[in-house]
């Protein structure tokens, strides 16, 4: 929990700074996932990350989609996990599979 | 995320009042749920409300489906908070074991040759008689509340104190013999069998404990056992209906 909030005063600064903002946020998981539900990364869009939604396998893939939501200002529903090919591309090789939501500071 | 959520968010925090963000995943429309209040879009939806209480009861983020529409619910709950009231010699060693186990820890006391930040580094000290810090701090559902002092003059105050409040632990160092007279004085103020049967004295697990460390180790296995089982009688509905 004290993770979330520390993600929450970064994208706040950054909000503050005037930058474009996305939050990430694990929000189901199935398997041994390496960070639980309510785990949140922050994102500025000059790509600097601030928190984890796993331990680094999947961050790569979801800043980019949080890029993508700052333009057009879109939320967005990612399933990373071992069913998925992306996933095992993008490295989710604990075995776990993860649903992550991503969605614009307005 | 709108940047006022963002700030309530924030706000909540600092005041350590527990909150759940309701989203609405297929257009991130919101809902910032407190125990008495509810705000945003989707305020109005009882059943996303409900759903945003009970996932703060439990302490658990969760994705629910409501008539159809998938809403994740984060809980934001302030961090579990220990109060110990008694700068001696048992809280030196239950203040650092608790803030190892990730507890906000606090210790009170009014007497200055005790409540010195160097006999509790790194930890919150406070110099004051314990029911008037319990005022200026707040005590809430998510704190733990100790007395070790052995002195009515400065444990019972803090009892009182905390009895009246919604505290998920109390518990009270001394003898059952010493337990058994606190209860009379307490009866005195209103402090009814009932309510005291809240107090765990003499406090901690029956581990055969005798230094302070030893007595630090038991206090804290209570405070998780009771902190667990709470978490688990609340959780326990929803596995029934599963």
């Amino acid at each position: 929990m004290s993770d979330a909030l520390e993600v929450l005063d970064q994208v706040g600064q950054w909000k503050a700074d005037g930058k474009g903002v996305a939050v990430a946020t694990v929000i189901v998981t199935w398997g041994s996932s390496p960070r639980p539900v309510g785990s949140q990364l922050g994102v500025d869009d000059a790509g600097n990350m601030v928190g984890s939604v796993s331990g680094g396998c999947i961050e790569g893939a979801v800043v980019k989609e949080a890029l993508d939501a700052i333009k057009d200002g879109k939320p967005r529903l990612l399933d990373f996990g071992v069913s998925d090919e992306q996933a095992w591309d993008v490295g989710l090789a604990c075995g776990g599979k993860v649903q992550v939501f991503v969605e614009k500071v307005n | 995320m709108k940047a006022e959520t963002l700030a309530a968010l924030q706000d909540a925090r600092v005041k350590r009042r527990a909150v759940t963000l309701a989203t609405r995943l297929s257009d991130a429309a919101e809902a910032l749920v407190y125990r008495d209040d509810a705000k945003g879009e989707l305020a109005s939806d009882a059943a996303i409300v409900a759903a945003a209480q009970r996932a703060m009861d439990i302490g658990k983020s969760e994705t629910v489906d409501i008539g159809g529409a998938k809403i994740f619910l984060n809980v934001y709950v302030p961090p579990p908070r220990l109060i110990i009231v008694g700068a001696v010699h048992i809280a030196q060693s239950l203040a650092p074991m608790a803030a190892m186990l990730e507890f906000d820890v606090t210790v009170v006391d009014p007497r200055g040759a005790w409540a010195t930040t160097q006999r509790f580094p790194g930890v919150k000290v406070i110099q004051d008689w314990a029911d008037e810090a319990f005022q200026a701090m707040g005590l809430d559902v998510s704190t733990a509340v100790v007395t070790l002092t052995h002195d009515p003059k400065l444990d019972d105050p803090a009892l009182e104190a905390a009895l009246k409040s919604d505290v998920f632990y109390i518990g009270a160092l001394g003898s059952r013999r010493t337990h058994a007279k606190r209860k009379e004085r307490l009866a005195e103020v209103g402090i009814t069998e009932e309510m005291f049967a809240r107090v765990h004295g003499p406090v901690g697990l029956n581990i055969g404990a005798k230094s302070p460390a030893e007595i630090a180790v038991s206090i804290l296995g209570q405070i998780i056992e009771v902190r667990a089982r709470r978490l688990e009688a609340l959780s326990a509905p929803k596995v029934a209906a599963a």
